[in-house]
């Protein structure tokens, strides 16, 4: 009894924060291709991840298993303490068992896409009290209040009543961000969120995520950024070939590499 | 030209309408209009009028009740060619090419002479409550037409379902939307406005489809017109009479569906 207690709960605190994201030993198989091979991540409350490595290192699938967008082969993963109950499918996979669970889980994960994704038969203010009225069950209203915040706070304010297809990339990302903010997310997901942008884009962009890291938003980070990611993260990871082949603290992983690999991929990204 | 007319009428005011070349138009269209009114025999109008009346009428609701029909069940065959598993898959892409592969006259004539026949055998369909109805004609032309639009209307969501982009469903299921509210909110809306540019013109084709019914002692507008070739020997006017009718109801089918267009967002995309 007690043991289950525990491992619902978040490991304890010790005067440090509370585990907000915490992946184990996470395996992902696509047929054949053994994409992450036992990969273990955690994100305290306050943190921001950032997850970096060469194409095909499985950064983005391991962001996109916390979701549980991709499903995983096994392992175990616990957002805010609270652990996604799996079940084998027959592909081999592990599937949510709980679809009410996994769907409470994903609508307080603010996840931001690197194609944007915006729904484009919606307005960016429709776009942003989207999953506030229609999941979360908050009074248009007051979802169309804290919209206008959020349209403001990235920039968007004017923009309110266009459609996504009338924006440029730039700016689809930021009404993005907002519709994810807008859900009052616990941790963010970002999933290469500058890679689908022209290069004269991107600023913009990363000036909202690194307003949002330094006012202490929990964040989880897939970037080919390497100075972004030095800037704003908490924490380095880089993963290579399915496996977390360096991890800590930015200074460390760009400043003093350890793995030879790590070293070849810093100095390649330039 | 009407469409740039509009475009035109819109941007430089309603008085530069009136230009040369249109006065010429419109008077070659009056022209036409007035002989065909006084040179043509037009006697036998008012003897028919009540039942031309009800001849449209029934036109009108057929077509509307089968589009109607045919797109609700056009829905879950697109999605089900779209999205579904196999067992389901399979038999909805089946049922839409046996019924686009074949004529409508055909169908409506299986279901009325087989089906309709079949039926009065069996003493219980006989004492339905329902038999009052399926002894008449009408219920086989519209089972008929409904199914003949949903299979092409199937075809057409199956496109405009598999046209979504992927991107926006995964956005929807990472923001913890249930599969249902997924279709909802996000999936039907944009497959809709995709389709309804191709929905206008098919349902103007149903429109045009619908005197088949006559076949089937339906008395629709067209059957009107053949009623009143028989009785009067009179064969060009009561066409061109029927002509310009079906020109009418697709004039407004088309307005119909241009001012639903308008309210969605110009790019999808």
């Amino acid at each position: 009894m007690a043991a289950v207690v525990a491992a619902q709960r978040p490991a304890p605190t010790d005067g440090v924060a509370a585990e907000a994201i915490h992946v184990e030993n996470l395996h992902k198989k696509f047929g054949q291709l053994h994409v992450l091979k036992g990969v273990s991540l955690s994100a305290r409350d306050g943190e921001v991840v950032a997850i970096i490595g060469g194409s095909g290192s499985g950064k983005s699938t391991l962001l996109r298993c916390i979701n549980c967008l991709e499903n995983p082969t096994s392992g175990i993963i616990r957002v805010n303490g609270e652990q996604i109950r799996l079940k084998p499918n027959s592909l081999g996979d592990s599937v949510p068992a709980d679809r009410r669970q996994i769907e409470r889980i994903r609508s307080r994960l603010g996840m931001v896409f690197q194609s944007f994704n915006l729904w484009s038969h919606m307005t960016l203010i429709e776009n942003v009290i989207e999953v506030p009225v229609h999941v979360l069950g908050v009074k248009r209203s007051d979802a169309i209040v804290e919209a206008e915040k959020l349209l403001a706070r990235v920039g968007l304010a004017e923009k309110r009543d266009v459609y996504p297809a009338y924006l440029s990339g730039g700016q689809q990302q930021r009404a993005a961000i907002a519709r994810a903010l807008a859900v009052q997310p616990r941790v963010m997901l970002f999933d290469e969120p500058t890679s689908a942008l022209d290069p004269e884009l991107v600023g913009e962009v990363l000036k909202v995520i690194g307003d949002l890291a330094r006012e202490g938003r929990t964040m989880v980070l897939v970037t080919h950024e390497m100075k972004f990611a030095r800037e704003v993260a908490t924490h380095v990871i880089y993963l290579w070939n399915g496996v977390v082949e360096e991890e800590g603290p930015p200074e460390q992983i760009f400043g003093a590499p350890k793995s030879e690999r790590l070293k070849q991929f810093i100095r390649s990204i330039g | 030209m009407s469409a740039a007319a509009r475009a035109e009428s819109t941007s430089t005011g309603r008085s530069e309408w009136l230009q040369p070349h249109r006065i010429v138009l419109i008077a070659i269209a009056v022209a036409l209009v007035l002989s065909a009114i006084f040179f043509m025999r037009w006697d036998w109008l008012p003897n028919y009028f009540d039942l031309a009346l009800l001849g449209i009428w029934r036109t009108i609701w057929i077509l509307v009740v089968t589009c109607t029909l045919g797109f609700m069940l056009a829905i879950p065959l697109g999605l089900a060619q779209a999205a579904g598993p196999f067992w389901l898959a399979w038999p909805a892409k089946a049922f839409c090419t046996v019924i686009r592969g074949t004529p409508l006259l055909l169908q409506l004539w299986l279901l009325y002479y087989g089906l309709g026949s079949l039926f009065p055998q069996y003493p219980w369909i006989r004492q339905s409550d329902l038999w009052p109805i399926l002894r008449q004609a009408w219920p086989y032309a519209v089972v008929a037409l409904t199914l003949s639009y949903a299979a092409y209307e199937g075809e057409v969501m199956r496109g405009a379902f598999a046209g979504v982009p992927r991107g926006q469903l995964e956005a929807a299921r990472a923001f913890g939307m249930s599969p249902w509210k997924r279709f909802r909110r996000i999936w039907l809306p944009q497959a809709v406005s995709r389709a309804l540019p191709t929905l206008a013109g098919e349902t103007v084709l149903q429109l045009k489809a619908t005197p088949l019914v006559a076949t089937i002692t339906v008395i629709d507008i067209y059957a009107v017109a053949s009623r009143v070739r028989q009785d009067t020997f009179i064969v060009y006017e009561p066409l061109l009479l029927l002509a310009l009718i079906y020109l009418i109801i697709t004039g407004i089918l088309v307005f119909a569906f241009r001012k639903l267009e308008a309210r969605i967002p110009a790019r999808l995309g």
